[in-house]
């Protein structure tokens, strides 16, 4: 049993040092550390019972005579097929709805609350912001460490899932439903996230990155939502006057100018984020420029259509723009 | 072997059938079983050829799938692969999942079924042998039509679950949704069919003396499972219907926005999906049972236990549907009542794994094939059972949920508790129809390559999805920790299939099937269906007085052979078996069944080809194959229902008559499990009804804009007509038949009355304004029409029929089971055409505000 248990946390460990930025068994938030410590007590006990089978089975088969007669009588079906599951099961069961208790069965008064649309493929984020005004965001989530927040989860068009494994459980995000779920991040950290539902075909790329900061730099960083850096350099100038040129703003919004689409990611603070379309590809300029003028290069499924239009040179200074957000 | 040689007649008296049997008895015997040669096999229904054909073609489908799961492991192997476009691999994976359920797991059952049944009750055929064969050949055309959708890249990619929106008509305009839909809906109705004919065989075509504490376990089993698709298929049937009238005609079932909703087709689909899995499993336990005691030459241990177990997961097994959806955010209460019962159920498994543990240890298992592959499906089912503890705890399962933990799991289930069985099975039971059994060096090979293979697949699954992996996804970036794991199951994937590769090597050079020479009883098993096997089943059929009637009575071999029990020839001159009563398997009539025939093999393809074209939106084309396939039906049933012959000496001086109707003929039991189907179907729409006016009451109408009370009456008048109607005939049938022609115009009229009501109803609605586009309760509304007028329409068509008949002499007083079944029919759809009206109309008046 020790060694069995040694072994099992053993591998479990070699495991963790290789990912840990989106693993249900590298908690860093409480809800996803009482499940992660479920899941070794699960592994532990099934390893028992899943021995107590095999070791039954070996003696069946080729066992002495004395112990294959008491496996032979129908007593011994009774006891490990009936009453052995049966006891082990309620207390499990047990368990399982305590921790429950924890999880779903209890709404409460949030510290903090950020609205989370699923969209085909791509999150649409929704702080409140300082003055009550609601902050728009899309794919990179900023939450305060130490502090549960609720998030609100809707959908926009198909059934999504949102789910951080190192934070906690999933969730879905249905059509006319909204549910809620509480995650505390107990330490600073960029903690990964993906769609958990299948929702077509850019399913695989909608990924989503939570960071988790210091209360202060949190508070500090939603201040400054409402004042978006002006266009600093020609460059820079020439790509905001590019953006709003090319018709960019009937689907993005920038705050303090006229774009102002809401059917798209709102692009505020783009350039202080660390991927692009949804987590799916670093945040670069040279990037941003491909990612404008073919979307469905770099993500297969999105929902952008292509400007290929654009001259080398005016991508460039619209990614050069959108870099410059922060 | 001939009757002469082998008895000394002292050894025979006592028996039923006096021995040596008359020249030319098995002769004749054989004549009316022998098949049509060359292509006009096609025509054939005996169950052992049908029964060839459909496992061939069930495995055919396994390949398939198989190869498809190994495109989703190459493409899986490397993190941000482009092996296949996101496209393909939507439509890939999920034709995956949806042939591996919908065209291997519930086929190949039923396949193995159709084969060994009535091998193992000691019946010539089963009972509708003609139905058997329709099924089969509308799971062929249609299975086959539906896989090649992939090469046109139009086959569905909204998953095997096909959850809305994503796979309406706004996300999903393309045919491919309508392919799933129509194609598995009616893939869904020949696996009912299936059902009805092993439900009957089993409880009717027993040898007799096999009560049913004598039953083999497989019987049970296939009784359960064919119980089970009965209450199960008609939930996802009614989903399917409810979701392609949303595609066609925009009734909006699942749409929030208009008071539907996306989990109504959740809940239906998993008040199917969950019973499903173990209407997989039980069949392959049953084979399981049969398996262990025959290796380990022991009776089984705990066979009531094990009965008791069987049954205990058919009931459980629909009351946990919703741990499939413990992270779509319903209420914790009901989260806790279907964890408690999901874990129930492993209750009911664990006396199955000892149970064969103790007739392992009851007797000395010898190590052939057929018991690795079983003692390969203890271990894989076994850990594939405790991770399925781990998801039914719903903290656990919030983080396992449509991660590769789950992946690992349902394989661990369904691979180990279906397949390994199956191929065990295979081994087990090939030489009862193969002049060669399979080889036992190829079968060790082929074991060790796929238990090895899919461990090393499955095993490291369950970390890929605890440390973040999704399901469903075509590729995954690097750096996640993921490239490892992935690509060790890739390799598992194909020592996989290695060694189902050798599998086949073994199969095409050993295997050849025939219906004369076996290679017979090679492991010493002790039941029926290891009797001498032809394509009638036995010479003649024995009385059983136990449950290892090879093992108490050695000498039952040759006395069957030989002909020295019940029936051992042909009485009628035609295909025929002994009818035994449901319990205690007492002989009751014998049945006479059908031959060969062209009918039910049109009527399966025009059926085929009314739902592939209906797909297509070749309405017309789909109008004629409907058309086609009532006509192919007609003349097909046309046949049945011969004219009683008088009483039949069947031997040992029991006399039986030759027909039966009423509660005795196998057909009205046919009937009445149909009538269940219909029943499960209508209460699953009576869920969805009630299901969305919880969800979305706002919808429905208020009190000013109720239908007034009035409407109600004339419909009600019309189905009052009718059941007077259908009363009035059969009280002329009844008084001795004379007046036929009357007969025959009264149920046309009570048959058009009944149409009639309906068909006022919803105009009703329709003069009311209301239209089924605008809500999802006027959309529930018309689709009570819908279902209503299916019943409605089935009986015009059956009284039709019946009206034919009478008019042309062929129902009286005493040949009367065509009226029979039509007046059962009948009297369910009044039944539920007034439920449906008091719904409909009572419904909403009482709720409204």
């Amino acid at each position: 049993m020790k060694v069995l248990r040694a072994l099992v946390l053993g591998t479990g460990l070699l495991m963790l040092t290789a990912c840990q930025r989106q693993s249900a068994l590298a908690p860093a938030g409480e809800e996803a550390a009482r499940v992660a410590l479920l899941s070794w007590i699960l592994f532990a006990g099934a390893a028992v019972i899943f021995a107590v089978v095999l070791v039954a089975l070996g003696f069946a088969i080729a066992g002495p005579e004395r112990i294959r007669r008491w496996l032979r009588a129908e007593a011994a079906i009774r006891l490990w097929g009936i009453a052995f599951p049966a006891v082990t099961l309620a207390v499990l069961l047990g368990y399982g709805l305590w921790l429950m208790r924890e999880t779903v069965a209890n709404p409460r008064q949030p510290e903090m609350r950020v609205e989370v649309t699923g969209e085909q493929f791509w999150w649409r984020v929704t702080y409140d912001g300082p003055a009550g005004k609601p902050v728009a965001e899309a794919n990179e989530i900023r939450i305060p460490v130490g502090v549960e927040v609720e998030f609100v989860l809707r959908s926009a068009d198909v059934i999504h899932s949102f789910w951080v494994p190192s934070l906690g459980g999933k969730l879905d995000m249905i059509p006319g439903r909204t549910n809620r779920m509480w995650l505390k991040a107990e330490r600073p950290g960029i903690y990964r996230g993906q769609c958990a539902e299948y929702c077509g075909t850019a399913h695989a790329q909608m990924a989503l990155e939570i960071v988790a900061m210091p209360q202060p730099e949190f508070d500090a960083w939603l201040a400054a939502a409402d004042s978006p850096p002006a266009p600093a350099g020609e460059a820079v100038e020439r790509g905001a006057a590019l953006f709003l040129a090319s018709g960019c703003g009937a689907c993005h919004a920038v705050r303090g100018t006229p774009a102002a689409g809401a059917i798209g990611p709102d692009l505020s603070r783009m350039g202080g984020r660390r991927f692009l379309a949804a987590a799916t590809v670093p945040n670069t300029t040279e990037n941003l420029a491909r990612f404008i003028v073919e979307p469905a290069a770099l993500k297969p499924g999105s929902l952008m259509p292509p400007f290929a239009i654009l001259s080398g040179e005016e991508r460039q200074a619209i990614a050069n723009y959108l870099a410059s957000l922060k | 072997m001939t009757a002469s040689d082998s008895h000394a007649p002292d050894e025979a008296a006592g028996l039923p059938s006096a021995l040596p049997r008359p020249e030319g008895e098995r002769e004749r015997l054989e004549a009316v079983w022998r098949s049509p040669r060359g292509w006009r096999v096609i025509t054939e229904v005996n169950n052992t050829v049908i029964g060839y054909f459909y496992i061939a073609t069930a495995f055919l489908f396994f390949l398939l799938a198989g190869i498809l799961g190994l495109l989703i492991r190459l493409q899986l192997a490397v993190p941000g692969n482009d092996f296949l476009s996101p496209q393909t691999y939507n439509q890939i994976f999920t034709m995956h999942g949806t042939v591996m359920m919908f065209l291997f797991a519930v086929p190949a059952v039923e396949a193995v079924g159709i084969l060994l049944l009535p091998q193992m009750l000691g019946a010539r055929d089963l009972p509708f042998p003609r139905l058997g064969a329709f099924a089969f050949w509308a799971y062929f055309v249609g299975g086959l039509v539906f896989f090649c959708t992939l090469f046109f890249g139009t086959a569905p990619d909204g998953g095997w679950f096909m959850y809305p929106p994503l796979t309406g008509e706004r996300f999903s305009p393309g045919i491919g949704a309508d392919w799933w839909l129509l194609g598995i809906g009616f893939i869904e109705i020949s696996a009912i069919a299936g059902a009805i004919e092993i439900i009957v065989g089993v409880l009717r075509t027993r040898a007799p003396g096999m009560t049913l504490t004598k039953m083999p376990i497989f019987a049970w089993t296939l009784l359960i499972f064919a119980g089970m698709i009965v209450f199960a298929f008609p939930a996802v049937i009614l989903a399917t219907i409810l979701l392609e009238l949303e595609r066609a005609f925009g009734w909006p079932f699942f749409i929030a926005e208009k008071g539907g909703d996306p989990l109504l087709w959740q809940h239906l689909f998993w008040f199917f999906g969950h019973p499903e899995v173990y209407i997989i499993f039980l069949p392959a336990a049953g084979m399981v049972s049969m398996i262990v005691p025959t290796m380990a030459r022991v009776p089984l241990v705990g066979y009531r236990l094990i009965v008791v177990a069987l049954i205990a997961v058919g009931f459980f097994s629909f009351g946990l549907w919703v741990h499939h959806m413990f992270t779509t955010g319903i209420p914790a209460r009901s989260l806790g009542f279907f964890s408690a019962a999901s874990m129930a159920v492993a209750i009911p498994s664990g006396i199955q794994v000892f149970a064969w543990i103790a007739t392992i240890a009851a007797g000395r298992l010898r190590i052939t094939v057929p018991s690795l592959f079983v003692i390969g499906f203890l271990i894989i089912f076994t850990l594939g059972g405790l991770t399925g503890v781990m998801v039914a705890m719903v903290p656990f399962d919030r983080q396992a949920h449509d991660s590769y933990f789950v992946v690992a799991h349902l394989h661990y289930v369904l691979f180990g508790g279906m397949v390994f069985p199956l191929f065990a099975a295979i081994y087990y039971w090939a030489p009862a129809f193969s002049r060669r059994p399979l080889s036992e060096r190829l079968g060790r090979w082929s074991f060790g390559l796929i238990f090895l293979g899919f461990n090393i697949a499955f095993l490291p699954m369950h970390v890929t999805g605890l440390i973040g992996m999704p399901r469903r996804v075509y590729t995954y970036p690097a750096g996640m920790g993921w490239e490892t794991l992935n690509l060790v199951s890739t390799l598992g994937a194909f020592m996989l299939a290695a060694g189902i590769l050798v599998f086949l090597v073994d199969v095409i050079s050993n295997i050849r099937l025939t219906t004369a020479e076996p290679a017979g009883n090679v492991w010493d098993a002790g039941s029926l269906e290891w009797l001498p096997n032809h394509a009638f089943g036995t010479r003649s059929i024995p009385r059983i007085d136990s449950r290892e009637p090879l093992w108490d009575r050695p000498s039952l071999v040759r006395e069957v052979e030989a002909g020295a029990h019940y029936l051992p020839r042909t009485a009628t001159g035609g295909r025929e078996t002994i009818v035994t009563s449901p319990v205690e398997a007492e002989p009751q009539y014998v049945m006479r069944l059908t031959g060969p025939g062209y009918a039910h093999f049109a009527a399966a393809v025009f059926t085929a080809g009314f739902f592939l074209l209906l797909t297509v939106k070749a309405v017309v084309l789909a109008g004629l194959c409907g058309i086609g396939a009532i006509v192919a039906i007609m003349r097909w049933m046309w046949e049945c229902d011969q004219a009683p012959v008088g009483e039949i000496d069947i031997g040992g001086g029991v006399r039986l008559p030759s027909y039966a109707s009423g509660s005795m003929s196998h057909s009205w039991w046919a009937m009445v499990v149909l009538m269940l189907v219909a029943a499960a179907l209508y209460l699953s729409y009576l869920f969805g009804y009630l299901y969305l006016w919880t969800v979305a009451p706002q919808v429905w109408p208020g009190r000013e804009q109720l239908s007034a009370l009035p409407a109600l009456l004339v419909p009600m008048v019309l189905l009052i007509v009718s059941g007077l109607l259908l009363e009035a005939s059969r009280r002329l049938l009844d008084g001795g038949g004379g007046r036929r022609g009357i007969i025959a115009v009264l149920l046309l009229l009570g048959a058009i009355a009944l149409v009639g009501a309906l068909g006022v109803d919803i105009l009703q609605h329709w003069r009311a304004g209301l239209r089924p586009q605008t809500s999802g309760y006027a959309a529930m509304v018309y689709a009570n029409a819908a279902l209503q007028a299916q019943i409605a329409g089935a009986v015009l068509l059956s009284a039709g029929f019946a009206a034919a008949r009478l008019a042309t002499g062929r129902v009286d007083r005493i040949r009367r089971v065509v009226f029979d079944n039509l007046a059962l029919l009948w009297a369910y759809s009044l039944g539920q055409a007034a439920f449906g009206l008091a719904l409909t109309h009572g419904f909403p008046r009482l709720v409204a505000t």
